[in-house]
């Protein structure tokens, strides 16, 4: 019965951030754009910005569509949780619809038919509107995880119950802004990539190539800056929680099974093997774990050994190689963009074609890392709803079976998969036109 | 705020049903999408702003009936699924096939939302079997429940309860016949298509039938709830309500001698909102109401969250009221008047 309610969760909140983590990068990009033809007045910023917008507009109605089951199913699937926090965790998911899908929603239709209408000048605000609705909704949903992650400002009454007793706790929980800053640098890094993409795209296709010239010099300055900032300070600073709140979480993210003496190594590549308790040909580095957790080459890091296995995350292979996943791209996403943006310093880049297939072909490997980081959140976080206070086994609905949580499970299975192939289809389209020639 | 939804996604499903039904050529198809296109998808995120609030302000009502009405929503959802793609998909390529296809998954969609939706309302004045109480005890906790979507009886009477029954799906085809009369409304309101004179006629006709609907829905009434006029003989204010409703049901009669286009509209929107005012104070204040004897029926006062909580919900939730309205007045300042040009979906 759990497994089918988890695996639904799963598969449904997959596939659903495969769209917001382009459109929360991505309006950002557009609001550049858009900016810079109001500051240069120069056409081609303006046709990039509408063509972002129209590949905007897809993706953004299918993080409509796929976002309103997720909300749905807090009450269908997991009404125990629902009802136990309900009183916290619906505040903030209830300012998400208010707040910004209202914002979003109104104003997206506006700037997507409305830049006759308005003029330039409030074409642009409402582009500024629709990026602060979908970086708002992204806070909230951030600020439902961290307390999840993190519980705070809460009480629990007799009846098992979780009250709120300080609103203001819910947005200055110490897990919320790491996280969120993080999870919104990543979506950077995936619009900046998909930018450079296409832009890479059209230059080694010959065609559209002055707009591919603008997407790639954009991608790549975005690019590497989003691709820094993930890492440091906002990963870094996530991490650190881990260490410090979830300390069995972090030894499964880091395939650490016994403490080591003097300071532990970092695990680069290895299968962890939960039977016997130790990692199978692995390859490490001495020490270096010990230095990027505390700054001190000796200190200790707590391995699994030192935990009660009744805390253990349920899946631990699969936390470690999510987590190893998204480290290793996000490393290699800096080396590429670094090595791109000084060719593009030395004006060298539109040539060196080696990079541009580079960028070309990394196409899907931002949406990897995105999964894969919030797989390591998630997987991370159980066996638990609300950290250390709520067992996933306890939130299920109590009278939904098992036959029928398969059913709808199958059934959004098929239904997403129609959705991703049109989606693909439609994308490909868009592309394939490309951005409007500039006509005099 | 189910209210506003109904009122404001109900003529997006409305319009659907006319699409499907009576809308023959292009100029028509275009007409209806036009006329609800830019609307849609803002009217739509009130359902999802409404789940929202009730999760925080009422999390034992939401936890109970999101899981015991699993199916039926999960199928909503999926409706809405394709309601969506098939308004947004319809444009995006200029194929007879490709066309009809959509034309018929937005239409449909619409038809079984209206449909569902009535029927979801049946089922909330019927109640349910909460705790699940089979030989007079209670299996599960005293607020859930599971509803399979029918029973082999389709009664709404009986110990072992089903979504649809003859009862709720009388609702369902009042929901179904309303919306399109809203539909059509707006359809009239928002365009200068050919079709506005057949619409009219259409309403006049359907009028009858809802009129017919709504009366045997009363009639029966007393079989599901045997004392609906309890809370209007206490409160007499209260018949405000149905007062609202059968001006809105009656006024539509006069619909081929309005002046103004937006009036029909006026008095669909009446009618709802009268309807399900009308329903809430009929059982308030219970929210679901128990079938069995054995446990008390869901009210206002059981089901919400805490004090705190609750309080410091009004705050935000008075600014961020403040803000929609604001959107809206702005909204429906730049797409004012008719629609017909907008070219909806040709991007």
């Amino acid at each position: 019965m759990l497994f089918y309610d988890r695996m639904q969760f799963a598969f449904t909140i997959t596939f659903h951030y495969l769209f917001p983590q382009l459109t929360m990068g991505l309006s950002l990009i557009i609001v550049y754009f858009k900016g810079n033809f109001l500051r240069t007045k120069l056409e081609k910023y303006n046709d990039a910005a509408k063509f972002w917008m129209r590949i905007f507009a897809l993706n953004f109605a299918m993080g409509v569509v796929t976002g309103i089951p997720m909300e749905f199913q807090f009450g269908t699937n997991w009404a125990k949780f629902s009802e136990l926090t309900g009183g916290i965790i619906g505040q903030t998911l209830a300012m998400e619809g208010m707040f910004s899908f209202f914002l979003e929603s109104s104003f997206l239709g506006l700037f997507l038919f409305g830049e006759k209408l308005l003029g330039h000048k409030l074409h642009f605000i409402t582009g500024f509107l629709v990026f602060l609705g979908s970086w708002a909704s992204g806070f909230l949903i951030i600020a439902t995880h961290s307390w999840m992650q993190h519980p705070v400002g809460y009480e629990i009454l007799e009846n098992g119950k979780f009250v709120l007793n300080n609103f203001g706790a819910l947005f200055s929980n110490i897990w919320l802004w790491p996280s969120y800053l993080h999870n919104q640098a990543a979506s950077l890094v995936t619009a900046s990539f998909v930018v450079a993409a296409i832009g890479a795209f059209y230059i080694l296709n010959n065609k559209h190539s002055e707009f591919g010239k603008l997407f790639v010099k954009t991608g790549v300055v975005f690019g590497l800056i989003s691709s820094v900032i993930v890492a440091f300070p906002t990963g870094d600073m996530a991490a650190k929680n881990v260490v410090k709140h979830q300390p069995v979480t972090f030894a499964a993210m880091e395939g650490i099974f016994e403490t080591e003496v003097g300071g532990s190594e970092i695990i680069l590549i290895g299968q962890p093997n939960v039977l016997e308790k130790k990692l199978d040909n692995k390859i490490a580095v001495p020490n270096i774990l010990s230095f990027l957790t505390y700054q001190k080459w000796e200190a200790e890091i707590k391995g699994l050994n030192e935990f009660d296995e009744k805390i253990y995350p349920t899946n631990i292979p699969g936390l470690y190689y999510a987590y190893h996943i998204m480290v290793g791209l996000g490393t290699i996403f800096i080396g590429l963009m670094l090595i791109a943006a000084v060719q593009l310093f030395r004006k060298k880049l539109y040539k060196t074609k080696w990079i541009l297939w580079s960028l070309l072909f990394m196409l899907p490997f931002p949406y990897i890392a995105n999964t894969t980081g919030w797989y390591t959140a998630e997987l991370g976080r159980q066996p638990w709803l609300v950290y250390n206070l709520l067992r996933t086994t306890a939130g299920a609905s109590p009278t939904v079976s098992s036959g029928n949580t398969l059913f709808t499970l199958l059934g959004f299975i098929g239904l997403y998969l129609l959705l991703g192939l049109l989606f693909l289809m439609l994308v490909g389209k868009i592309i394939n036109k490309g951005p409007q020639i500039i006509k005099h | 705020m189910l209210a506003v939804y109904v009122i404001l996604d109900g003529y997006d499903f409305g319009a659907g049903i006319i699409h499907l039904f009576f809308a023959k050529t292009e100029k028509d198809k275009k007409a209806i999408t036009n006329a609800i296109g830019p609307f849609w998808d803002a009217n739509e995120v009130w359902l999802i702003a409404a789940g929202g609030v009730l999760f925080f302000a009422f999390p034992t009502l939401y936890a109970s009936s999101f899981s015991g009405f699993y199916l039926p929503l999960i199928m909503i959802l999926w409706l809405l699924i394709f309601r969506a793609i098939g308004l947004e998909l319809r444009g995006q390529i200029h194929n007879r096939m490709w066309e009809s296809v959509w034309d018929k998954a937005f239409g449909l969609a619409s038809l079984l939302l209206a449909l569902f939706f009535g029927i979801a309302l049946g089922n909330v004045v019927r109640g349910v079997n909460l705790g699940m109480v089979a030989n007079g005890v209670s299996t599960q906790e005293a607020h859930y429940f599971f509803l399979p979507l029918w029973n082999p009886t389709f009664s709404p009477q009986t110990e072992h309860l089903g979504i649809i029954d003859w009862f709720t799906l009388l609702l369902g085809i009042i929901g179904v016949v309303a919306l399109s009369i809203h539909g059509a409304n707006w359809i009239i309101f928002k365009t200068n298509s050919d079709l506005n004179a057949k619409l009219k006629k259409v309403i006049f006709n359907l009028n009858f039938v809802l009129l017919a609907l709504v009366i045997i829905s009363l009639l029966v009434w007393h079989i599901i709830e045997p004392k609906p006029f309890h809370n209007f003989i206490k409160s007499p204010l209260l018949w405000i309500f149905p007062l609202i409703t059968f001006t809105g049901l009656f006024g539509l009669f006069k619909v081929k001698s309005f002046k103004k286009d937006g009036l029909g509209f006026l008095f669909s929107s009446l009618f709802l909102f009268g309807g399900l005012t009308s329903t809430v104070a009929s059982i308030f204040p219970k929210v679901l109401p128990s079938s069995n004897t054995v446990n008390p029926s869901l009210t206002l006062y059981n089901v919400a969250a805490e004090e705190y909580g609750l309080s410091v919900g009004v705050y935000w939730f008075a600014i961020a009221i403040v803000l929609v309205a604001i959107y809206m007045v702005i909204q429906y300042k730049v797409f004012k008047g008719k629609m017909d040009d907008v070219g909806y979906g040709e991007h």
